[in-house]
């Protein structure tokens, strides 16, 4: 990387990338996908496998039904055509974690097809289509140890994944992102997958190419695989994009390869050049017949499919005038929109409790685990006393932090504890006195024009009322005294 | 009181049952026999001797105590060795598993052990299932009982020879293109390719997947009935076993096959067949025409290119279903690679025999990008093309009758040199495979010198008990090895 701004300014001008991603999700079956292995995540290893999943000679594969069903509700959430006529094919090549020398995946009939997603960007809406939804297996893992050498771990080996192909639709790490969380949100919200980053349940890779603005073909991509952060599918979309203009400008050529993103550095780095000797010979698998979903079992499986984020999104902006925004980020995990959806149908004033929801409980959500420390009740009693003026925001918001740590009925907190907000007008204004009697010198500065002396006084006023003062009021109080 | 080794199953079994002889005898017998025949005969790669004489007391045991038998309690019997043996070395005739001992048994081999069956050891075979000759086992040299300087045909020549020489009550083999049928007619016993479906392939090391089925190997038909009665059933853990109950094969055997249509297909005697292979299949004709039976003359066309579709198919799955031999996790491991890469290059192509490397290669360019349409794809469509003529043959005959081999077994290293020849033996049993149709090799008559020659009775899916019944009928009144 040359680093020159001036480079820099002229790619963002003249360039513009083009990604496609391809997502592998774990399905939460109880079992692997061929064999009755357990699929529990973190087991010691070679502990969940066994003759079929380990690829031993004469053993054979026999499909667990569930995956079908579950990438068929993949596909549904998605808005796929769903093939009711499939088959699987073997996908050929040598890797020590592939015990069969073969993956057994889908080639030319995938389960489902044709779907889309609609995101929303700073940009505004966008639709993403889906190529394709198809079902296959893990591998195993490889463990390299400093003794030992590099080892084996099957636990892995037929854990059942989907597959999940974008169209090159994207334009911008922030759509790539917003794609993948909302892709996240919908899968999860069918229940057919856990979608955990950190155990691998959820992993990226990003086909990405750059060419002029305006251009109708597509560069050559380079592929970066298994990112499971989207902080750094963010970054390696950036950088990549980067060295790719900066090759092109500088009259280089793009390499049709597999790069690996290094986080601590920021970068990129190539890992094998993709040649056209990567022939992986599907052929279908002789060992299995082929998959037919009967009408009746479609329709079931459709009815199975809970309402999705966009149209909750809808439900709130219509139903509580919740906005877009705020709407967006309460459905992007269904757990957090049912426990919203309780809440609000248990207060008055379901915007209030949409505030603190994404307010205050997202910024005490902890990593990925998003449990929810606040029963729907406590939420919503919470909401109405803020809306009810009987306790300010700023109360309210300590009131759900002091509920999430130590639990307890919010009213009963504020009761014992006196937070009820201070509503009189005359009591207000013997703070305001009181505390401009205290700092004489917010009138000097306010006298000389300096305006923020005004919040200086309401700051005062907020602390000499262990912040219980309703701040609108205090607000035209403080402003009456000082303009005497 | 005849040589034990001479019995039948069904007469053993009533001798068994009725304590004339106990199951030791019967077991010590036949081990006497592979003693005293095998070093010459070559049939099996591992004798289990004490486990056989083992499991023999414990059936005695059982008829001690008065329990109930089953037909093949205390039988003692021979297995391929591409069937996975809990505890017993499974080599493929290969050196790549020279030492591999699985940890599972295949289902049609736990079927006989649930029967009380006794497994006399692992027979021999061409490596991994490839070659008409057991020639090519990487271990030993298997010769045919009948004729010692020539071949007992192959795959499953160890299946064969084991039973013509006595040196089994009964075998399992398994057939590809063939591997059954062919050493059976070749070693002169009877040989069974069931339906595809029939019998559960889970724990047969695969061949070739869509094509490969185990069948048994006996000494006369209603043996051959009796096994497969207890390895045929649907099985959980083979996707491709056809659901549902089986019939008991053996019900209709000795009922008379008269006024029954059999089929002739004039493309199964054209070039290429020996005069004494027809003389003797036609002769075999004669025989059903004089038991009530109306000959038809059938055409499949189609035939022609039967041969080259088995070997783009088989090869094709091959490549892929013996990639996982790789050196890394069990199996022959090369010493001298030092990547990855070599570690895989150096262990397959000193773990694998010629036979197998060149199918390997031939099935690996038949899948190629570029290549797969005209080779697999074509293939393919081949292979719904015989299905729709045997389909359509079986609207005008209950069963087809042909040769099983263009030749008797020939001699020892003749046809080594020249594959395609060796493949070319295969043209009369391959489209029973690739159709999934059963096939029943009986011998029909012998060579001037003596060797056996076989037939094959071919009928429509799940047929097997009506190709017993006219494969008896013929048997007792002009059979006798």
């Amino acid at each position: 990387m040359s680093g020159n701004l001036e480079v820099g300014e002229k790619m963002a001008r003249n360039y513009e990338m083009v990604i496609g991603l391809e997502v592998h999700a774990e399905l939460k079956t109880e079992t692997k996908i061929f064999c009755g292995c357990s699929t529990k995540f973190g087991a010691e290893p070679n502990t969940q496998c066994c003759p079929v999943c380990m690829g031993m000679p004469g053993t054979l594969p026999v499909l667990n039904g569930k995956v079908v069903d579950y990438a068929v509700k993949a596909g549904l959430a998605t808005n796929c055509t769903i093939t009711t006529h499939s088959k699987q094919d073997r996908k050929n090549y040598f890797y020590p974690d592939l015990p069969k020398a073969y993956q057994i995946s889908q080639y030319d009939l995938p389960l489902c097809e044709h779907g889309y997603i609609d995101i929303s960007t700073g940009e505004g809406e966008k639709r993403i289509g889906i190529t394709r939804i198809h079902i296959e297996e893990d591998a195993g893992k490889l463990v390299h140890h400093e003794k030992y050498g590099t080892m084996i771990d099957c636990n892995r080996c037929g854990v059942p994944l989907i597959e999940i192909v974008s169209e090159p639709d994207m334009r911008s790490a922030e759509e790539a992102v917003a794609y993948l969380e909302k892709l996240r949100a919908v899968i999860m919200y069918t229940g057919v997958a856990d979608c955990r980053m950190q155990e691998g349940g959820f992993r990226c890779d990003v086909n990405l190419s750059v060419r002029e603005k305006g251009a109708e073909t597509f560069g050559t991509r380079t592929e970066m695989k298994n990112l499971n952060s989207f902080a750094f599918i963010a970054k390696a979309i950036d950088y990549e994009f980067k060295r790719q203009c900066e090759t092109l400008e500088n009259g280089g050529e793009i390499i049709q390869e597999t790069r690996r993103f290094d986080p601590d550095t920021g970068k990129t780095y190539s890992m094998r050049v993709k040649e056209d000797a990567n022939d992986y010979r599907y052929f279908p698998d002789p060992d299995l017949p082929y998959i037919d979903i009967p009408a009746e079992k479609l329709e079931n499986l459709r009815g199975e499919i809970p309402v999705l984020p966009d149209e909750r999104r809808r439900i709130y902006e219509e139903k509580y005038g919740i906005d877009r925004k705020t709407g967006g980020l309460i459905t992007g995990d269904r757990e957090v929109a049912d426990f919203f959806e309780e809440t609000a149908s248990r207060t008055k004033y379901p915007k209030t409790a949409a505030n603190l929801l994404t307010g205050e409980i997202f910024r005490l959500f902890s990593g990925e685990e998003r449990e929810i420390r606040i029963s729907g009740e406590s939420l919503a009693a919470i909401a109405d006393m803020a809306g009810d003026s009987y306790i300010n925001s700023s109360t309210a918001k300590r009131l759900v932090r002091e509920v999430w740590e130590n639990g307890g009925d919010p009213m009963q907190i504020v009761r014992e504890n006196d937070l009820a907000q201070i509503n009189d007008e005359a009591v207000i204004r013997d703070k305001v006195l009181a505390a401009l009697k205290e700092r004489p010198k917010i009138l000097e500065d306010y006298k000389k024009g300096k305006t923020s002396a005004a919040g200086a006084l309401t700051g005062a006023v907020m602390g000499l009322t262990k912040n219980k003062a309703n701040p609108e009021i205090v607000n035209r109080v403080v402003k009456e005294v000082l303009e005497g | 009181m005849r040589e034990l080794t001479k019995y039948s199953i069904e007469e053993l079994s009533r001798l068994i049952s009725r304590k004339e002889v106990s199951a030791a005898e019967v077991t010590q017998g036949y081990l006497d026999k592979i003693r005293e025949k095998d070093g010459l005969i070559g049939a099996y790669i591992t004798v289990t001797e004490e486990a056989a004489l083992k499991k023999a007391a414990q059936v005695d045991r059982k008829i001690a105590a008065g329990e109930e038998l089953s037909p093949l309690a205390g039988i003692p019997g021979g297995i391929k060795d591409n069937m996975c043996t809990n505890g017993v070395k499974t080599t493929c005739a290969s050196k790549m598993l020279e030492n591999f001992v699985p940890c599972y048994t295949s289902t049609a081999v736990e079927r006989l052990e649930k029967m009380d069956y006794v497994m006399l050891g692992k027979v021999n075979m061409d490596e991994f299932a490839m070659g008409s000759s057991t020639e090519n086992s990487a271990f030993k040299i298997t010769r045919n009982p009948a004729a010692p300087d020539c071949v007992p045909g192959g795959s499953s020549g160890g299946s064969a020879a084991a039973v013509a020489a006595e040196e089994a009550a009964f075998t399992l083999g398994s057939d590809t293109g063939g591997s059954i049928r062919q050493p059976a007619a070749f070693c002169g016993v009877v040989g069974m390719k069931p339906t595809y479906g029939a019998v559960s392939r889970y724990g047969l090391v695969a061949f070739a997947s869509s094509l490969d089925q185990i069948g048994p190997v006996t000494k006369n038909v209603t043996d051959n009935a009796i096994v497969l009665n207890a390895i045929s059933a649907h099985d959980g853990l083979d996707a491709t076993s056809i659901p549902g109950d089986r019939p008991d094969y053996t019900a209709d055997i000795g009922k008379d096959v008269a006024g029954m249509r059999v089929g002739l297909p004039t493309e199964f005697f054209g070039e290429g067949i020996s005069p004494e292979v027809k003389d003797a299949v036609m002769a075999a004709a004669k025989a059903y025409e004089s038991l009530g039976c109306e000959i038809v003359e059938l055409s499949l066309p189609s035939l022609d290119y039967a041969l080259s579709a088995y070997y783009v198919i088989s090869s094709a799955e091959a490549s892929s279903n013996l990639a996982r031999f790789d050196g890394i996790r069990y199996g022959y491991r090369s010493e001298k690679g030092a990547t990855l890469d070599e570690v895989y290059r150096y262990s397959r192509t000193e773990g694998f025999g010629p036979e197998v490397q060149r199918r390997i290669m031939l099935g690996t360019f038949a899948l190629s990008s570029g290549y797969y349409d005209a080779y697999y794809k074509k293939a393919l469509q081949v292979r719904t093309l015989i299905m729709e003529e045997y389909r359509k043959s079986f609207e005008t005959c209950q069963f087809i009758l042909s040769p099983v081999a263009p030749t008797a077994a020939y001699r020892i290293g003749e046809k080594t040199e020249n594959p395609i020849e060796m493949y070319m033996g295969d043209i009369y049993s391959v489209p029973v495979n690739i159709a999934g149709l059963p096939a029943l090799s009986l011998p029909c008559g012998r060579t001037e010198d003596g060797r056996p020659i076989g037939m094959q009775l071919i009928g429509k899916p799940l047929s097997e008990g009506l190709l017993y019944r006219a494969g008896y009928a013929y048997e007792r009144e002009f059979g006798g090895r």
